[in-house]
């Protein structure tokens, strides 16, 4: 099977046991949000302190790409300033839409370079992003999310 | 006798195509949309590269041959479905043809048998493709109607246990699926038809999954609306169906404005056209009608009743294949009587979408998610299913090829200590 690439170890690891699951409350912002092409959920709560991530924690269905990129990014954010949050964000968007051309800087993306794979296949580029776009939308509710190059919340 | 489905598949050049990893093609998602044989891309091509005019209009040849075209594919399906070419409408979709109804009657004066009060009663069923959902939540805000729907038990049949509460004096629509998209469950339409037209209530059957795969006959049915999509019925994209009996679309106001609806226009108003063409504004799909008309004699020439037999047999041995599979689950009847060659099922710790990856992998192209029927999906107490769906050109390998790509995709994931 050609699955390996996809289903890389990391991603099943993390499917198994997702880091920073459950609801951490109360947070400064609480987002919900659907993929509505399959149903898959994600609850995130997001608090920040002197610009930095405090506590990024989530709840949700989904398949094991949805489940595990948003455990992965979850991770992958905790404790960053909020501008480093939010390059981390374009980074890996801009992996997502690659097409597989790019595998990403993992000095930036850490563990979520093991999604790169993701972006051939168009159906689950939106599985991988469930949970990074529920992260960005509370990044942006709080007014901390930094568009790339504008230096203004977006 | 049984169909020569090797024969068959030879008619759908797109079933020898290999996918991932030179896999042969095994295509399991009809309910989603219909492989087209030769004939109807012919059909479609012969019409522009030899016909091509705007129907109803034109004063030359190919106006006249594009006019007889069109209006030809209309009474095809007129004869396909037992009814009357003028009670004919072509949309583009089943959606369009629902929206239609919902948009037609929400437009009704209030001395109109289809005038909606605040308080009159929309009946549908918990089993309903949003498509036969959303229009009518719509018209039921826009009107004050009040929705009620019949739920569905643990295998997805519709529950008529309290059918007399549902269905009663207030009641003025009961717009209900004939075949579930999900579960592939048929509807028991004697006892509903009954009931709705005791209490005169209007009753709108969505056939998309059923005219495709079984004869019908709209007197039989003695509903009052049919709608369905030309592309689940080998036919193209961009052609919908919906009848109406004679003497209700004669009464139904337009829903669409435009030119060729109309009898005479001033710069202040204007006076419709009788039906079909009340309710077709603008410039058709021609070349979807014509390519329509050649999927109806595709259909007809193999035959619907050997296309059910086929199927029914199909489904049976997809059904005994999935329940001995250990760890997965059939969401939807599990005994052939009233169902359908749609078959959703989940299984065991695997994730629908990360199943249809695995089958895709193999070739294997199943649909996974919702299948557009949000409330069902939600009684049936599941997020999404894995589902293939059947039709002519299936045989018995291809249900051998999903049977053993689930198992290897359990195998997969079961290696990663994921599933069973
Ligand atoms: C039961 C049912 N109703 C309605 C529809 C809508 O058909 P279309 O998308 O062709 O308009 C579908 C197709 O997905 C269906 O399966």
């Amino acid at each position: 099977m050609n699955l390996e690439s996809l289903y890389q170890e990391l991603i099943l690891d993390h499917y198994k046991n997702p880091l920073h699951k459950g609801l951490v409350s109360p947070a400064d912002a609480s987002v919900h949000h659907v993929n509505p092409s399959c149903g898959d959920e994600v609850d995130l709560n997001l608090t920040i302190r002197d610009g930095e991530i405090q506590s990024v924690s989530w709840d949700g269905v989904g398949c094991s790409i949805s489940q595990a990129s948003t455990s992965v990014m979850s991770d992958l954010v905790q404790g960053r300033t909020v501008d480093e949050a939010s390059q981390v964000i374009d980074a890996f968007m801009e992996v997502m839409q690659s097409k597989g051309s790019t595998t990403g800087d993992e000095s930036l993306l850490g563990d979520a370079v093991a999604f790169a794979g993701v972006s051939k296949y168009p159906a689950r580029i939106k599985c991988a992003l469930l949970g990074w776009m529920a992260f960005k939308d509370a990044l942006v509710q709080l007014g901390g999310y930094r568009a790339k190059d504008s230096g203004e919340a977006k | 006798m049984p169909l020569d489905v090797a024969r068959i598949k030879k008619d759908f050049p797109i079933l020898a195509r290999t996918v991932r990893n030179e896999h042969p093609l095994v295509y399991l998602d009809s309910a989603a949309t219909s492989q087209k044989p030769v004939a109807v891309m012919k059909a479609e091509s012969d019409f522009y590269s030899q016909h091509n005019a705007a129907v109803h209009r034109g004063a030359h040849l190919l106006a006249e041959e594009a006019t007889d075209a069109y209006e030809g594919a209309r009474e095809a399906v007129a004869r396909f479905i037992g009814a009357k070419s003028d009670e004919v409408i072509f949309t583009k979709s089943a959606t369009e043809s629902l929206n239609l109804l919902a948009y037609s009657w929400g437009n009704a004066p209030s001395n109109s048998r289809f005038h909606l009060a605040p308080g009159d009663v929309i009946v549908l069923s918990e089993a309903e493709h949003h498509a036969n959902l959303i229009p009518w939540q719509e018209l039921a805000r826009r009107s004050g109607a009040i929705l009620r729907w019949f739920g569905v038990d643990d295998e997805g049949r519709i529950d008529l246990s309290n059918i007399d509460s549902i269905i009663d004096s207030r009641t003025k629509i009961v717009a209900i699926t004939h075949q579930s998209n999900v579960t592939g469950a048929i509807t028991p339409l004697t006892s509903i038809v009954a009931a709705a037209r005791s209490h005169n209530a209007l009753i709108v059957l969505d056939a998309c999954q059923s005219a495709p795969h079984f004869a019908i006959d709209v007197k039989e049915l003695e509903v009052d609306f049919l709608a369905f999509s030309g592309h689940k019925m080998v036919g193209p994209t961009g052609i919908g169906i919906l009848w109406g009996r004679e003497e209700l679309l004669a009464e139904m106001p337009p829903f669409l404005f435009g030119g060729s609806m109309v009898t005479a226009v001033t710069m202040e108003g204007a006076s419709y056209a009788a039906p079909p063409k009340r309710f077709e504004a603008g410039v058709p799909n021609m070349a979807q009608a014509v390519g329509l008309h050649a999927a109806i004699d595709y259909l007809n020439a193999v035959g619907m009743g050997q296309i059910h037999e086929h199927e029914v047999a199909l489904t049976e041995y997809a059904l005994s294949g999935l329940s001995s599979i250990a760890g997965v689950g059939i969401v939807g009847p599990t005994e052939i009587k009233d169902r359908g060659g749609v078959l959703s099922f989940t299984v065991e710790g695997i994730h629908p979408h990360d199943v249809g990856q695995g089958l895709d992998d193999l070739g294997i192209a199943v649909r996974t998610g919702h299948h557009c029927a949000w409330p069902l999906m939600k009684r049936m107490g599941v997020v999404a299913t894995t589902r293939a769906s059947l039709y002519l050109y299936n045989e018995k390998s291809d249900v051998d090829a999903l049977l053993l790509g689930i198992e290897k995709v359990q195998s997969f994931f079961g290696s990663k200590g994921i599933g069973r």
